[in-house]
């Protein structure tokens, strides 16, 4: 079974150079670019330590990742892509899938395991857990574990952009199944109506959980943009210079004419839905095989960073090794970090709770 | 007596409906092919075909609202929410369509429609994953709520939860889901809205549902090796109907009553528990009502402390010791 109506192996063997050429690649330092490769071998590093994480056990024979786990393995170059085109007002919101995001907006990969962990060193305190990352403080609002519900949210922050009049907008990541909810369809009615500067992504890898794209979505996805009279493109996510390519154009709009689109990501991920996930009833071992082989984002931006002489075989290694010696530092740091306390467990639900000295409200907030 | 997993009890339970009554179907995501996300419907598609066993794209508020639709028409739907968490994005459906049609049309229309999956803490999901909505769904007269604690309920209330003609809310648990207890080959229904009492005793009597049965039981066995407590386990298995004569025959037998759910305290089954005991028996009472549930926050993430939140062994046999002080 392939993973969409029409599967787009060999659509492109290789990324074309025309997208290097974009403006906005051409016009990128070799630093930079060398920057966009690391950060793509940063989250693939990090996830593949947090796997390992997930299924070992700790000193004391326990878990050391509890509940889910949703690996970003073949999907980096979109977050990546997305975020290096982020300017100060420029805010991003995703679903549970949150970990390469998180390190594409440059979070601390320290804070993200021991989050996994539960540790309070976690980036939410060992209170989120994988699926809900957050750092407001580099506009990344979340991780969110309800499919489709961070799409309003989205919709918001391009609406409280435009209400404070700064020149932004807003990325509202989601995979190919949220194209299913309700209230992703009532956000973009609204963002099209008020003319919010929100640029929805669709990651799609081409499956929701065990279910291929055709099993569960009639018609074109991004298409669906057309009722709405919002503007629409597809793209191809294993090509990092395509991914900003394409998302350059549309923020561009979003920010100077506070217009709305909608962006389809073509992608694949190599991992289970998640690490609990068997993966033996809806795709091949082939497939998998098929997309890494020929379209894994970090070979694709190696072999054109090679080719433009910017990276070599010996400057990649290094990145690869330092990669590897950041996620096993993470992993430490989050082993040896100490878990929250009974106590922890009522902080951080009230305002008000935690700032009783400004406490306005009145009566019992708390029942037990 | 042939002993199976509450995930083997619900899966018979369905298997043997759905051949029993060409009008019951089950859909919801991954179902189908992919065997049900946590395996309870593994094998029914091959079994009885893609137009009994269906799988669903993500839109609970879509595929929800059109199984209460179908039962309006006679369709028995059995639909399963992945878990209860996601009942929130079909809510409107459930709690305006499903819970008032019959009233509002004035008794013409029927609503035989089942929800389930499973509705729990203690799999470190976190605040999205890990609602217990028992008591919000109870709320709404018109519904009725079951929540099974061994695989033996588990399937002789589902059954009747599917042959019901109003609209069945099946609450499950994935800490339960491999839980083996005996059940029989023969077939057997349990009624809706029947207390069962899981173990007798006179000291003091615990009325709890879901896994804290499970729990409970455990710290029974304690209070009577190492305390010499002899404590009456009684488990609702549904809210609503509620069976409150039971519970208030126990309390007239032991005088002190400890309430535990996993649940948040607030409007809680344990807060209209209560007030039905005082309502009814307060000069049979020895000291007030106790209560556990839930510490009151969002579940928390973290694995550790997720077992501090919710009810657990200890924090049962700590209180089920100070109501006896
Ligand atoms: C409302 C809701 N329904 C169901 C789920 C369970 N669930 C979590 S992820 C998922 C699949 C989503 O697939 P997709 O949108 O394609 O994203 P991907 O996992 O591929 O990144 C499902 C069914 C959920 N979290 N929320
Ligand atoms: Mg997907």
């Amino acid at each position: 079974m392939s993973k969409k109506p029409s599967a787009t192996i060999d659509k492109k063997p290789a990324a074309p150079v025309s997208y290097g050429q974009a403006p906005v690649n051409a016009s990128l330092t070799a630093e930079q670019k060398i920057e966009l490769y690391r950060q793509m071998v940063r989250i693939r590093r990090f996830e593949e330590r947090s796997h390992r994480a997930y299924t070992g056990k700790n000193a004391a024979g326990g878990a050391n990742i509890g509940g889910f786990l949703h690996l970003y393995n073949g999907q980096e170059a979109i977050a990546v892509g997305c975020c290096s085109l982020m300017g100060k007002h420029d805010h991003v919101i995703t679903a549970y899938r949150d970990h390469g995001h998180a390190i594409a907006v440059g979070m601390d990969t320290k804070a993200l395991m021991a989050e996994l962990y539960g540790k309070i060193t976690g980036c939410s305190k060992g209170k989120g857990g994988s699926m809900h990352f957050f750092s407001p403080e580099r506009n990344y609002w979340g991780g969110h574990g309800i499919v489709g519900g961070q799409i309003p949210l989205g919709v918001g922050l391009a609406y409280g952009v435009k209400y404070k009049g700064h020149k932004g907008s807003a990325m509202a990541f989601m995979g190919d199944g949220a194209v299913n909810q309700g209230a992703v369809h009532e956000a973009y009615n609204l963002a099209a109506l008020w003319n919010l500067p929100c640029v929805f992504v669709i990651e799609n890898n081409g499956y929701s959980m065990g279910t291929s794209q055709a099993r569960s979505s009639a018609g074109e996805l991004a298409k669906r943009a057309e009722g709405y009279g919002i503007a629409w493109a597809v793209c191809d996510g294993h090509d990092v210079y395509e991914v900003r390519a394409t998302m350059d154009k549309y923020l561009t709009i979003a920010r100077e004419e506070c217009k709305p689109a909608v962006v389809e990501i073509d992608t694949y991920r190599y991992r289970g839905h998640s690490v609990a996930d068997p993966d033996n009833t809806y795709r091949t071992k082939a497939e998998i095989e098929e997309y890494r082989r020929t379209k894994d984002p970090i070979q694709v931006f190696q072999a054109i960073l090679l080719a433009e002489g910017v990276l070599t075989e010996a400057s990649a290694e290094k990145i690869d090794e330092a990669a590897v010696a950041e996620a096993e530092a993470a992993a430490e740091f989050a082993d040896a970090s100490p878990y929250p306390t009974a106590e922890d467990i009522q902080k951080d639900v009230y305002w008000e709770s935690d700032n009783p000295d400004q406490r306005t409200s009145q009566g019992r907030l708390f029942f037990n | 007596m042939p002993q199976i997993t509450y995930r083997e009890a619900v899966r018979h339970a369905l298997a043997e409906e759905l051949t029993r009554d060409p009008n019951v179907v089950v859909m919801g995501e991954e179902v189908g092919q992919f065997q049900g996300a946590y395996k309870v419907t593994q094998g029914l598609l091959e079994k009885f075909g893609p137009l009994r066993v269906a799988d669903t794209p993500i839109s609970e508020a879509g595929f929800i609202g059109m199984g209460i639709g179908a039962s309006m028409l006679g369709v028995r739907p059995v639909m399963e929410l992945m878990f209860w968490s996601f009942y929130s994005v079909a809510f409107d459906q459930i709690l305006n369509n499903a819970a008032n049609v019959r009233y509002m049309s004035g008794g013409q229309i029927n609503c035989p429609i089942v929800i389930r999956g499973p509705a729990n803490g203690g799999t470190n999901v976190g605040a999205t994953h890990s609602h217990t909505p028992e008591n919000v769904l109870a709320a709404h007269p018109g519904v009725k709520v079951v929540v099974p604690s061994t695989a033996y309920d588990a399937k002789g209330l589902l059954k009747s939860a599917i042959r019901d003609n109003d609209p069945v809310f099946f609450l499950e648990n994935t800490m339960l889901y491999g839980e083996k207890g005996e059940v029989p080959d023969e077939e057997y229904l349990i009624p809706l809205g029947k207390a069962d009492v899981k173990r007798e005793g006179k000291d003091l009597t615990i009325v709890t549902y879901g896994r804290p049965v499970i729990q409970s039981l455990a710290v029974a066995e304690l209070l009577s090796k190492e305390h010499d407590i002899s404590a009456e386990i009684i488990d609702l298995r549904t809210i609503r109907p509620l069976d409150i004569d039971t519970v208030l025959a126990s309390v007239r037998k032991t005088h002190r009553v400890l309430i535990v759910e996993e649940q948040k305290p607030f409007c809680g089954v344990g807060a209209q528990l209560t007030y039905m005991i005082q309502a009814e028996a307060f000069d049979e009472l020895d000291a007030p009502i106790s209560r556990l549930c839930t510490i009151d926050a969002p579940a928390i993430y973290s694995p550790p402390v997720e077992v501090e939140q919710l009810p657990n062994p200890q924090r049962i046999l700590k209180a089920a010791l100070a109501l006896l002080d």
